[in-house]
C-alpha cells in the first residue's frame, strides 16, 4: 500500500485547503491513520542496518550509508553525516546509488556468446571459468616468447591483452595486477590511461 | 594530488583550469566555498562557462588546447613583475642549476631533435655538474646559463598580445588572471591548482601540467597548506588503481616495469636513480628494497636470493616498446591478440576512435568482460552495422558486484585509503572482482600444473593464497600489500629493535632488499600493520587545525597528508606561513611537529637536506629535462587544429607525437569539411560511458540522451534550433545529438579569425537506453600525449549541421 508520511499530508492537506478535497489521494485518510502509517515506516527504519562504504563514481571519495532491511536488502542510501569531506552531502550520482543495489537491469547471471551466434546463453560460473582458463592457457602456449628479436629473455605473453580496472578496489587491483604478471602479460592498461 | 580535497579550505586563490569542478566533483565544491567564504579568490579558466563559472570570482574563456600559451603567459608575467618567491626559488627549486652550454631552442624546436624518427637526443639537455658530481649553482640567479635566466628567455616570447591572439582570451582577463594568481607568491598566501582530463587529454597533456608545475614552483606554492597540484581525478579508485600498476610501464609503487635491457636484477637496479650530493636525501635510492620486497609477495618462499627472488620470471618489454593503450588497441585492430580481458571497462565506449576499437574487437578469438551491467563492449558483436553472424569472437559476460556489496579499500585523489563495508550481497550469481579473479587463476594454476605448457613457473610459483575457511579474503590481500617479516630479524638495522617472522610491517622504512621482508605495494606499507586495519579509522581529531585528519582513514605515503611539506618551512623548520602551519620543527625535542614530515631529517639550515626527497637533486624542477617533448613547455597546436600556423613558431604540433595512419585512423586539419573545434566532457549525473548511470532510472531520467551544444552565433551560422536533430561529424565517424544552442559558448578570434568551439558529453551509447544517440568517441582521434599517450579528446575538429527537416526529437535545455 502507498504509505503517506505526515509531511505528505500536511502538504496535501494545504492543497485541500486552496480549494481541492482530498479526494485526490484515492483514499480517505484520517490523522490517525497517516501516524500508524508513518510509524510503521519508522520501524522498518529502526530495524535497519547501516553500513558505511564510499561512493563509486569521482575520486573525492564520500561517505556513504547504506540501510539494509532484516533480509539484508538494501532500503536506502545517503550521505554520511560523520565523514569528514562530504559531511553527508553527495551529488545526483552518488545520491542515486540505491538504484545501482535495487535494479532489475542487473547482470545476475553469467553470460557467454559463442563465435558467430546471434544470442547470449546463461552459463554457470563453473562452466565459464573452466572455459576461460583453458583459452588463456592456449593463447598464452601459442603466444608466448621466452625470447624477443634481439634474442634477450622475456618472458612474455604476447597474445593477451587486458584493460581495467578503476572500478576495482585497491586488493583486486593489486590482484589482478599480479596476476596479469605471472601470466606474462605486457599489454596492461586501464582508465589512468584515457 | 599533492595535497587533498579539504585543503582547498586553506587557499588563498583557487584555480580550476583544464576541469569543471562544481560539474564533475561536485562534493568537493563545498571546500572551495568554504575558502570562498574566508575571503579566497576562486578563477575559471575554461573553454566552456559551465556551473563552476558561475560560482568563479573571475572567469577567464580560453580554446581548447592553448593552456601551455595561457600560462606561460603568466610565467613571463611573474617573471616580469617580480612576483615570484625569492627565497623559495633560490633554495627549494632548480632555479639556480646550470644546464649543459650545448642546450638551446629556436623556433619551436629544443637542441637534439631528430625529424627522421621524431624524437629528442636529450643529452644536452643535462644539468651541469662539478668535478665531484654535485650540480653547478649560481645563486645569484644571474647567469645566462642557469635555469632561471633561461627560464626568462623562453617565456619572453608570450606576450599578452601573442597570447591573446593564440588562445582568444582576452587581454583585460589574462591580466586578471595573472595579478590575482601571483599575489599567492608572499610566503602567507597559497594558491592551488585543480585540474582534471582538460589537462591531460591533449598532444601536449604533461607539458600543460608542467607549465603550472612551473608556475607553483616559482610562487612557492609546492608542499603548503592550500597549493599544491592536484588533479581531479575522474574514478573513485583510478588513484588506487594506477598505484598497483594496471599500466604497461609500471609495476606496484611505481618502480619501472622490467625491460629487455635489464636481463637481471643487477642490471636493473643499475637504473636506480642516484646522486652524488649528499644533501639530496633521493628517497629512490631505496627502490631495490621494493623490489625485492614486491617479488617476494609475487612468489613467496619460491623467490630466493639465489634466483634473483625471481625477477626472470617478470615479463620484460622489448627496449623502447609502448604498450599503452592506443597502441594496444591498435595492435588489436592489426590482430595481435587472440585473448582480452575488460575488466570493469567499457573501451567501445571509453577509448578516442571508438569505432577502430569495435573492429579490433571482432578480431579476438575471445573476449571476457567483466561488469555490473551490460555494455557496449560485453554486446559489440550485436552493436550497430553489425552482422554477429561474422563475428568469431567468443564473448564471456560475468556480472560482478556492485561497489557497496563487498568489502575491501579505494584510494581517492587526496590518497586518502578509505574501507568499504559490504552492506549486501550481491544479487544472483554475481561476484566481488576479488573471487572471480582468485578463483580463475587457480584453474589456470590446476591446467599448467597438470599439463605443462610455455614456462610454467610464474603461474605454478605464484603466492595465491588469500583464503580462510576455504574462502576468498580481502583481509589476506590487504595484509599481502602491506608487507611481512619474512624471518624472525634480532636487530633490525633501521632502529635495532626486534620483529617476529610472520608481523605486520609497520612502514616502508623497515623493508629490506635481501628477501627478508615482503611488501605487495610499498607506498601502502603502513596502511594494515600489528596495530590494526588503518584505512577503516573513523576518528576526526585534528590537531592542526587544517583539516588533515589523520586518524580518519589513512593516506599514502605514511599518512602524510601532504607530500613535500618540508618546503612549507624555512632553513630553520619555522612555518613560512605561521596561520597555516603544516610542519614546524621542535627543537628542544628535536622532532617534527604537525604532518608526518617528508623523512625525519632535521631542517634544511645551510648543510642539512633538500626538501623534494623524491627528486634526484632534492628540489623542485623548473627545468625538467626527463619528458620527451623538451625540457620547458612550449605552445603547439592539437594535431587538429583550425588554424594553418602555429602563432609561436613554425613548428605546429609537438614534434614528437607518434602519428597513427591508415585504415580508421584519419584526420584533418584545417579542412573546410570540418570547421570547428570539439570537445567531450561530463555531465554531473553521468558518468563516463555512463556504464552505470545509464541504467539507472532517476539519472537518465534528468539527462536522457546526446546533445551537442552550440553558440548561438554557430546556430545562427548553420540555421540549428534549440532542440533540433544535429549530425556532429569529424574524419573518423558521425552521431547525431540534440542541439542545445546556449550563450555559454562563445566564437574565439584566433589571430583574426572566427573559431566556433562545440562541446558534447560521452556518457551515451547504442545499448541502453535505445535512440538516445551514440558515444562521443566515435569522433576522437588515435591520437596521444608523447610522454602518457592519452588521447587528445579535449580538441578536435568536427562539423555539425542540421539532420533533417524532421521536427526535433525533444526540446533540450537554454
Amino acid at each position: 500500500m502507498s504509505v503517506v508520511t505526515r509531511r505528505d499530508f500536511l502538504r496535501i492537506s494545504g492543497v485541500a485547503a486552496a480549494g481541492l478535497t482530498l479526494s485526490r489521494l484515492g483514499f480517505d485518510l484520517t490523522p490517525a491513520q497517516v501516524y500508524a502509517a508513518e510509524l510503521r515506516r519508522d520501524l522498518r527504519i529502526k530495524g535497519a542496518k547501516e553500513t558505511p562504504t564510499i561512493c563509486c563514481y569521482c575520486s573525492v571519495g564520500c561517505g556513504i550509508l547504506v540501510s539494509t532491511d532484516a533480509k539484508g536488502k538494501v532500503i536506502n542510501a545517503e550521505g554520511d553525516p560523520d565523514h569528514p569531506i562530504s559531511e553527508g552531502a553527495l551529488c545526483a550520482k552518488g545520491a542515486a546509488s540505491y538504484q545501482i543495489a535495487v535494479n532489475e537491469n542487473r547482470l545476475t547471471k553469467v553470460r557467454y556468446r559463442a563465435p558467430y551466434s546471434d544470442k547470449w546463453k546463461e552459463v554457470s560460473w563453473e562452466w565459464a571459468l573452466d572455459k576461460i582458463a583453458a583459452n588463456v592457457k592456449r593463447s598464452r602456449d601459442a603466444s608466448f616468447a621466452e625470447k624477443n628479436a634481439e634474442g634477450k629473455v622475456v618472458n612474455r605473453t604476447n597474445g593477451i591483452a587486458s584493460v581495467g580496472s578503476a572500478a576495482m578496489d585497491n586488493e583486486e587491483c593489486w590482484l589482478y595486477s599480479k596476476m596479469l604478471r605471472a601470466l606474462g602479460l605486457v599489454y596492461i592498461e586501464h582508465q589512468a590511461r584515457i | 594530488m599533492t595535497n587533498h580535497y579539504i585543503d582547498f579550505r586553506n587557499a588563498d586563490v583557487i584555480l580550476n583550469m583544464g576541469g569543471n569542478v562544481a560539474e564533475n566533483h561536485p562534493v568537493s565544491f563545498k571546500w572551495i566555498q568554504e575558502a570562498k567564504n574566508r575571503g579566497a579568490i576562486f578563477i575559471h579558466v575554461d573553454p566552456r562557462f559551465t556551473r563552476t563559472s558561475t560560482k568563479a570570482d573571475i572567469f577567464a574563456r580560453l580554446r581548447s588546447g592553448t593552456d601551455i600559451a595561457f600560462l606561460g603567459g603568466m610565467i613571463k608575467y611573474i617573471l616580469d613583475n617580480n612576483l615570484y618567491d625569492e627565497f623559495y626559488v633560490k633554495n627549494y627549486t632548480n632555479a639556480s642549476f646550470m644546464v649543459n652550454p650545448k642546450y638551446s631552442f629556436d623556433d619551436g624546436l629544443f637542441s637534439g631533435y631528430d625529424p627522421s624518427k621524431r624524437s629528442y637526443d636529450a643529452s644536452t639537455w643535462a644539468l651541469e655538474k662539478d668535478e665531484n658530481g654535485i650540480p653547478k649553482r649560481d645563486m645569484t640567479l644571474q647567469d645566462e646559463r642557469c635555469v632561471f635566466q633561461l627560464l626568462k628567455k623562453h617565456y619572453s616570447r608570450y606576450t599578452l598580445e601573442k597570447v591573446t591572439a593564440i588562445t582568444g582570451t582576452p587581454q583585460s582577463d589574462l591580466e586578471k588572471v595573472y595579478a590575482a594568481y601571483a599575489a599567492t607568491h608572499a610566503p602567507d598566501k597559497a594558491g592551488t591548482v585543480l585540474y582534471a582530463m582538460g589537462w591531460t587529454q591533449h598532444t601536449v597533456g604533461v607539458q600543460n601540467i608542467r607549465a603550472m608545475s612551473i608556475i607553483q614552483s616559482l610562487l612557492g606554492n609546492m608542499g603548503i597548506a592550500g597549493g599544491g597540484v592536484n588533479a581531479l581525478r575522474g574514478e573513485s579508485n583510478v588513484q588506487g588503481s594506477t598505484d598497483a600498476a594496471l599500466l604497461f610501464h609500471i609495476l606496484p609503487g611505481y618502480l619501472p616495469a622490467p625491460r629487455e635491457q635489464w636481463q637481471t636484477l643487477e642490471d636493473y637496479h643499475k637504473t636506480t636513480p642516484a646522486t652524488k650530493d649528499p644533501r639530496s636525501v633521493n628517497w629512490w635510492k631505496n627502490r631495490p628494497k621494493y623490489l625485492a620486497s614486491l617479488l617476494k609477495a609475487f612468489y613467496g618462499d619460491k623467490a630466493t636470493k639465489e634466483n634473483d627472488f625471481g625477477y626472470s620470471w617478470l615479463p620484460k618489454l622489448d627496449k623502447t616498446q609502448d604498450a599503452s593503450w592506443l597502441n594496444l588497441f591498435d595492435e588489436m585492430y592489426k590482430g595481435t591478440f587472440t585473448g582480452f580481458f575488460a575488466w570493469g571497462m567499457n573501451p567501445a565506449c571509453s577509448s578516442a576512435n571508438a569505432g577502430k576499437v569495435r573492429q579490433a574487437l571482432a578480431k579476438l578469438d575471445w573476449m571476457v568482460n567483466v561488469n555490473v551491467f551490460d555494455s557496449e563492449t560485453g554486446s559489440f558483436w550485436k552493436g550497430p552495422d553489425t552482422d554477429p553472424k561474422k563475428i568469431k569472437t567468443e564473448v564471456f559476460q560475468l556480472p560482478c558486484a556492485a561497489f557497496m556489496e563487498k568489502e575491501g579499500s579505494i584510494s581517492n585523489s587526496g590518497r586518502w585509503m578509505q574501507w568499504r563495508s559490504k552492506c549486501a550481497h550481491p544479487p544472483g550469481d554475481a561476484m566481488p572482482d576479488g573471487e572471480i579473479m582468485y578463483d580463475l587463476f587457480k584453474k589456470v594454476q590446476a591446467l599448467y600444473k597438470k599439463e605443462k605448457g610455455s614456462l610454467p613457473d610464474p603461474i605454478l610459483n605464484l603466492k595465491w593464497d588469500y583464503e580462510t575457511d576455504g574462502k576468498f579474503d580481502v583481509h589476506k590481500v590487504a595484509k599481502e600489500i602491506n608487507g611481512y617479516f619474512l624471518e624472525d630479524i634480532p636487530e633490525h638495522p633501521v632502529d635495532k629493535k626486534e620483529y617476529k617472522k610472520g608481523t605486520l610491517v609497520p612502514s616502508f622504512v623497515y623493508l629490506l632488499d635481501d628477501g627478508r621482508t615482503s611488501s605487495g605495494n610499498w607506498i601502502y606499507c603502513a596502511s594494515y600493520t600489528e596495530a590494526g586495519n588503518m584505512a577503516v579509522r573513523r576518528k576526526k581529531d585534528d590537531p592542526t587545525g587544517l583539516g588533515l585528519y589523520p586518524q580518519w582513514s589513512w593516506s599514502w605515503p605514511v599518512n602524510r597528508r601532504i607530500i613535500y611539506n618540508r618546503a612549507s618551512v624555512d632553513l630553520e623548520g619555522k612555518p613560512r606561513n605561521p596561520n597555516r602551519a603544516l610542519l614546524k620543527w621542535d627543537a628542544e625535542n628535536k622532532k617534527w611537529v604537525g604532518d608526518i614530515p617528508d623523512g625525519p631529517a632535521p631542517p634544511m639550515g645551510t648543510e642539512g637536506v633538500y626538501p623534494f626527497i623524491m627528486k634526484p637533486d632534492g628540489v623542485a624542477s623548473i627545468f625538467g629535462p626527463g619528458l620527451k617533448d623538451g625540457p620547458f613547455p612550449e605552445h603547439y597546436e592539437p594535431l587538429e587544429c583550425p588554424i594553418e600556423k602555429n602563432l609561436m613558431s613554425n613548428q605546429r604540433i609537438n614534434p614528437v607525437i607518434k602519428i597513427f595512419e591508415g585504415g580508421p585512423d584519419t584526420f584533418a586539419t584545417c579542412d573546410p569539411r570540418y570547421p570547428f573545434v570539439c570537445t567531450t566532457y561530463r555531465v554531473t549525473e553521468h558518468w563516463q560511458t555512463g556504464v552505470l548511470t545509464r541504467w539507472l532510472p532517476w539519472l537518465l531520467e534528468t539527462e536522457p540522451q546526446m546533445f551537442c551544444e552550440i553558440s548561438q552565433e554557430l546556430a545562427k551560422l548553420r540555421g540549428i534550433e534549440n532542440g533540433e536533430k544535429v549530425f556532429v561529424e569529424s574524419p573518423r565517424g558521425k552521431v547525431w545529438a540534440i542541439a542545445i544552442v546556449t550563450p555559454r559558448l562563445k566564437p574565439f578570434v584566433i589571430a583574426g579569425q572566427t573559431v566556433h568551439l562545440v562541446g558534447i558529453p560521452w556518457h551515451f551509447g547504442w545499448l541502453h537506453s535505445k535512440d538516445v544517440g551514440v558515444n562521443a568517441n566515435r569522433l576522437t582521434p588515435t591520437v596521444g600525449d608523447p610522454n602518457t599517450m592519452i588521447p587528445e579528446s579535449k580538441a578536435f575538429m568536427v562539423n555539425v549541421t542540421k539532420a533533417s527537416q524532421e521536427p526535433a526529437k525533444k526540446a533540450g535545455k537554454a
